[in-house]
């Protein structure tokens, strides 16, 4: 998908030297359309071998019964190894006991920020917990004025709140992904910080639709904190000035009380229980995950490769910007994995954009959010109920 | 053979095609109204539940439900007038004989129309951009505060009739221009010989003279305008808060991001019987007004 599907063709080159008997045909997707197309082919059994999966997808597929425990095939290989990866990482992959992917390349959210402004600001290192970074928001706001920003937090995204909530350690739903899980004091922290970014004016309250640009507004010092993903690092280093290069840097979340979690993101490899090629697909799979094709992987699409070991690459080991997210990926935690959650982060995200904008009171958010999610997951628990007694 | 049986067997393939095409789908949507079919029943057809007419009362339930009819209803009340009134002004100017260049005004205005609206879009998100915008650019040489066209709630589903009028009234304006050209210019002398000025003859000779291609223009308008999708999905998102969220970018949501097909659905009824009601409406109204 996207920038893999482009560089695949040619890493798979040295797969299909190897297995002189095997041709491997790529169908490339872009990303936006990607879910969509792959619940289609499901639909019109049509679907692939093997796919690359959305970590947070998983859950929908195993509901469709759509994809092949590997654990057996990952007991019997000796090329992957799941000890070699973050076990956040790994679980995003487990679900009733059974992994249904083996993770491929890995992404979290971490802080992006302007080294000189904070110095600029009085702070010499980036902040470990959320006391500590609230006082250097404040301190950035006092320097910049009504009419900049300390932080990006734009309201069309729910990652940083999810985020933050998952620091609080406690289950994003209860009861088995059966009710949502809003009235929280967990959530009811993470509301109360994440309110106060807008109330003291330190993030504007604008969508990415109307910043247009965000490489032009960090270099514009419109903000200097922005929360986001692996991708952003080449992206920063190619659309920043050249002045600004040493001036940014990347710095794991902070949280509550000290370096805090993240969302455990990425995609994995799954294996289609439709494929008549299994055997065939576990090569694949193996192969994906060797270290060096892991390497050349990252070099040509600059993901974070899934498994550790891979990490050893001189240009991955000495790039300070994935430092932050090597320190990140040893705290990540996986979002619900019901087919359910995507839709249920939607909400957050919608009724979140209305409390900032002023349409629905704090104290009412937990119980709205509650509704929702309980109302979304209403077939679910008609689903599980029903295992129970049939 | 019958000669009626003979009709019946030359459009028996044209039947054939529309039953297959449109009749079976469109009764299977109304079947799957009226269950709650989802990702699970795609899953295994046992996970579907017969609901009858729940889904409807859920979303006679649900805000953004009415927040989406409402949305849709402005852009229609709004945009439909605005796009016929500027189709039938250009159109009006481009037919008098003062103009020079027509060609090359006629294709200018047309232009919108044939680029693709994904394009359009991100050249209208810069247009409108708060800080950089060339529309606040213009306001603020009047002396006016910078409006966040799409980022504020009250502006955003103004400025996407805005983007839809530019992008589509060269489609009207055609049509329209065809129509003005095919008045008899004696009507026009005649009445001037009776002493009517530029008013009365655009009262009394073109706007009769025009009226059923008005009515035809104005129906399909409508009906696209119902159905308004491409700009909010492309510009918007349905954002900000939920301000640009139509009844179908709603339906699409439902259907093809959530997979809730039952209900996806009922919107596509519900929005069906509204356009319904809409046309037979404008019909009757254009009716009595051509008799009276």
């Amino acid at each position: 998908m996207g920038r893999e599907g482009e560089v695949a063709t040619q890493v798979l080159r040295a797969f299909e030297r190897e297995n002189s008997g095997l041709r491997v045909r790529v169908e490339k997707l872009p990303w936006s359309a990607a879910h969509e197309k792959m619940l289609t082919a499901f639909a019109g059994d049509a679907t692939p071998d093997i796919a690359q999966m959305g970590n947070t997808w998983l859950a929908e597929f195993v509901a469709l019964d759509a994809l092949e425990p590997l654990d057996p095939r990952i007991r019997g290989s000796r090329q992957v190894d799941l000890a070699d990866y973050d076990s956040g990482i790994v679980d995003t992959n487990l679900l009733d006991g059974r992994q249904y992917g083996v993770p491929w390349y890995v992404d979290t959210r971490v802080l992006f920020y302007r080294r000189d402004l904070l110095a600029q600001a009085g702070y010499a290192s980036p902040p470990h917990d959320w006391d500590e970074w609230m006082g250097m928001l404040d301190a950035i706001k006092r320097r910049v004025g009504p009419e900049r920003y300390a932080l990006l937090l734009p309201l069309n995204e729910y990652e940083p709140m999810v985020a933050l909530w998952l620091q609080q350690g406690e289950p994003l739903l209860r009861d088995g992904g059966r009710w949502g899980n809003f009235r929280s004091q967990g959530f009811a922290r993470t509301l109360r910080f994440y309110l106060a970014m807008y109330e003291r004016r330190l993030a504007p309250p604008v969508t990415h639709n109307e910043i247009a640009n965000v490489w032009n507004e960090f270099a514009r010092g419109y903000f200097s904190f922005y929360i986001s993903g692996p991708w952003q690092i080449g992206e920063f280093k190619r659309r920043l000035p050249p002045e600004l290069q040493s001036a940014w840097m990347t710095a794991p979340l902070p949280g509550p009380g000290g370096p805090g979690a993240s969302i455990a993101g990425g995609s994995s490899l799954a294996i289609f229980r439709r494929s008549p090629r299994k055997a065939a697909a576990w090569k694949l799979v193996e192969f994906l995950s060797r270290p060096q094709v892991q390497q050349q992987f990252y070099r040509l699409t600059g993901n974070l490769p899934a498994r550790r070991s891979a990490w050893a690459d001189a240009g991955l080991a000495q790039d300070p910007h994935a430092r932050a997210f090597r320190d990140q990926l040893e705290r990540v935690r996986p979002v619900p994995q019901v087919p359910e959650w995507e839709r249920i982060a939607t909400e957050l995200r919608l009724v979140m954009e209305k409390v900032v904008r002023g349409d629905i009171k704090a104290n009412a958010v937990a119980a709205e959010l509650d509704a929702r999610a309980d109302r979304i997951l209403e077939k679910r628990r008609w689903m599980l109920d029903r295992k129970v007694h049939g | 053979m019958k000669p009626s049986r003979a009709g019946w067997l030359f459009v028996a393939p044209a039947l054939m095609a529309i039953a297959v095409f449109f009749v079976v789908p469109v009764a299977a949507a109304l079947l799957m109204s009226a269950t709650d079919f989802d990702i699970y029943a795609l899953a295994d057809l046992r996970n579907v539940r017969f609901v009858g007419l729940g889904n409807y009362l859920q979303l006679l339930q649900t805000p953004l439900f009415w927040r989406a009819l409402l949305n849709t209803l402005f852009f229609v009340v709004v945009g439909v007038p605005l796009s016929i009134g500027m189709s039938l002004g250009t159109a009006l100017l481009l037919h008098s004989p003062l103009v020079r260049f027509r060609g090359f005004y006629r294709t200018a205005l047309f232009a919108p129309v044939v680029t693709t609206l994904a394009a359009v879009a991100v050249v209208w998100v810069f247009l409108l951009h708060t800080r950089y915008g060339l529309l606040n650019y213009g306001l603020s040489w009047l002396g006016l505060h910078p409006v966040d066209w799409l980022g504020d709630p009250h502006w955003a589903m103004p400025s996407i009739v805005l983007l839809s009028v530019w992008k589509n009234f060269g489609y009207n304006m055609i049509i329209l221009l065809a129509g003005l050209q095919a008045i008899p210019g004696e009507l026009y002398e005649a009445a001037q010989l009776d002493g009517a000025g530029p008013g009365a003859l655009f009262r009394y000779v073109t706007v009769p003279a025009l009226a059923p291609m008005l009515l035809m223009v104005s129906i399909l308008t409508m009906a696209g305008h119902f159905q308004i999708f491409a700009e909010p999905y492309v510009m918007t998102q349905g954002g900000p808060a939920e301000r640009t969220v139509t009844v179908l970018y709603l339906m699409y949501e439902n259907g093809f991001k959530w997979w809730s097909l039952g209900s996806a659905s009922a919107v596509a009824f519900v929005l069906f019987l509204f356009m319904l009601g809409f046309s037979l409406l404008q019909g009757r109204l254009t009716r009595s007004a051509a008799f009276s």
